[in-house]
């Protein structure tokens, strides 16, 4: 069985972005990047299955800038065995990064997509059910527990009000929630050896993908503030001026 | 121009998430339909029918739409597609499952947790767990929509829209419904609350969190919430996660209980109207968005709390 998994390149999880003054969007030049985070449960997932013996080869896939080379590295020195740059200049949005990932499927033929469940980046939540709608797969989206039966693939998702088991025929697409796993971190040896690991280099037209975006980002702006308020001393404070001042008690 | 609400039901109650979607729906376009496709949802449908400005009801009903998996349910509003240039859903776990399917099949690229409407094709949305508001406007003719519900009002009742039922889709057949484990709590639903208390690493413990928290829940009629390390921890539910990737909610008054408030945090939470911390670390983040702070150790000042309300 062969796993494909696309990985993102993101701002870094801990860093607070700025906004650019002019409102033309978001400051990247020299902010931290790194591998999106639900991206690196699904790298950590598809290495567990092969490591259960259930997969033979993990492919990982990232569309974007030049850079998201060490995005791949990453994944590569986490297990993957290979991967493929689908080199982009300009963002891509969801609907064109599942038409370029359903022509990347249709050359690699794999039984199942692991995908992160969103970016936390532009937080959208597409991209895995964007493909399985294009490729007319199954789809188990926002997963906390996988397991592969056979041509099957059961998922628990987490969902608004608990957790809600499903059954998959394969070929499938998941999309990881949080609980799924805790991502390994690469060794220095494997750091190493994923540099010889093989990486391709393709563009959006190898794939006939229409990547034109669709939608026009106007303006980016800060979000409405909130001032810290005031330091009670004690319980009894506390209640008064929820009862009295804010009137919400 | 028609709108097509999908609505969000548990086949027997429609949720008021359905009801603050159609107010962000009625902003954009004065003519609503909104589809309940579930099974025996005949109460969801009337339900849905009083709303205040609905024009009509579809009733789709079938044994794989019960649990409104995204392939059946996707198969069913691409099928009805032609009467409609916008499908607006909630951005609860169900509509973010099956919306972005729906506008793949659509070629459309949707528009995810929009917080305000602009004007019928324009749009704002957060990015970067709320620390950016992006405003967009589509392009597509067709537009999918989900709607952060926490920024909409609920709409009004009094209507008397006429229910029509229409026929299932083939079903795809790719997916089989197992089982829900969900939550059965007679406490308010953390989206919908209008107290929310929740509780944060700081707990320690499954029992303490419970010990702790939940009384003071029950005496405020609260709904209860988490950070995500204290769901990563197991002292809490994953439905209770609140934040960036789990619910986002705005309360009346919202209580942060040992919550040091990384951003991730503060994403789901930060529109509430009023904000209290208690953290005994005075540095914590949370702070910084807390309209009352109160610092000190949570196990001494949570018991009095209980007794003072």
């Amino acid at each position: 069985m062969k796993v494909l998994v696309p990985v993102k390149r993101v701002v870094d999880y801990n860093v607070k972005v700025r906004i650019k003054s002019d409102g033309s969007g978001v400051e990247l030049t020299n902010v931290k990047m790194s591998m999106n985070p639900f991206d690196e449960i699904a790298v950590e997932e598809a290495i567990r299955l092969k490591e259960a013996g259930k997969v033979e080869e993990i492919v990982v896939v990232s569309i974007g800038p030049a850079q998201a080379q060490e995005t791949l590295r990453t994944a590569l020195a986490m297990g993957a065995d290979r991967a493929i740059l689908v080199k982009v200049e300009d963002p891509v949005e969801p609907l064109g990064v599942a038409k370029v990932l359903k022509g990347i499927v249709e050359e690699e033929k794999p039984n199942l997509v692991i995908l992160g469940k969103q970016a936390i980046d532009d937080d959208a939540n597409q991209t895995g059910q964007m493909l399985a709608a294009l490729l007319g797969w199954a789809q188990g989206t926002f997963v906390s527990k996988l397991e592969i039966d056979g041509d099957r693939a059961r998922v628990t998702r987490e969902v608004d009000g608990g957790l809600q088991t499903i059954e998959l025929g394969l070929p499938a697409i998941v999309t990881t929630d949080l609980r799924l796993n805790e991502p390994r971190y690469a060794s220095l040896p494997n750091i190493m050896k994923a540099k010889k690991k093989p990486l391709d280099e393709k563009t959006a037209a190898d794939f006939g993908a229409d990547i034109t975006p669709r939608l026009k980002v106007l303006r980016t702006e800060e979000p409405g503030g909130r001032q810290a308020g005031v330091k009670v001393k004690s319980v009894a404070e506390l209640v008064d001026k929820l009862k009295n001042e804010a009137g919400v008690l | 121009m028609t709108i097509l609400l999908i609505a969000e039901h548990d086949n027997a109650t429609l949720s008021d998430q359905t009801s603050k979607t159609l107010s962000a729906a009625l902003q954009i376009g004065p003519d609503v339909h909104v589809l309940v496709a579930g099974k025996g949802a005949k109460a969801a449908a009337d339900a849905a029918a009083r709303l205040h400005g609905v024009a009509k009801v579809l009733l789709a009903e079938a044994d794989e739409l019960e649990q409104r998996l995204a392939e059946p349910l996707a198969a069913l509003v691409v099928a009805l597609a032609a009467d409609y240039d916008t499908f607006i859903a909630p951005a609860t776990a169900s509509g973010k499952n099956v919306m972005p399917r729906i506008a793949a099949l659509l070629d459309s690229a949707q528009v995810s947790e929009i917080v305000e409407v602009v004007s019928p094709d324009t749009f704002k949305r957060p990015i970067y767990a709320g620390n950016a508001i992006q405003t967009v406007q589509s392009t597509d003719s067709r537009k999918v929509i989900t709607v952060r519900t926490a920024s909409f009002q609920p709409a009004g009742e009094g209507g008397s829209a006429p229910i029509e039922t229409v026929n299932a889709a083939e079903n795809p057949g790719v997916s089989i419904f197992v089982e829900n484990k969900l939550s059965d709590s007679d406490r308010p639903e953390l989206t919908s609350a209008k107290i929310v208390i929740s509780g944060g690493r700081a707990l320690g413990s499954s029992e303490r969190f419970t010990e702790v928290i939940l009384p003071i829940a029950d005496k405020l009629g609260a709904a209860v919430g988490a950070s995500r390390a204290a769901v990563d921890a197991g002292y809490a539910p994953n439905d209770w996660q609140v934040g960036q990737t789990g619910k986002i909610v705005a309360p009346d008054l919202y209580i942060a209980v040992g919550i040091s408030g990384a951003i991730q945090h503060l994403a789901g939470m930060k529109d509430s109207k009023v904000i209290v911390a208690i953290n005994k670390d005075e540095e914590a983040p949370i702070f910084q968005v807390a309209d009352y702070g109160l610092v000190g150790d949570l196990f001494t000042i949570l018991p009095e709390l209980q007794k003072a309300l």
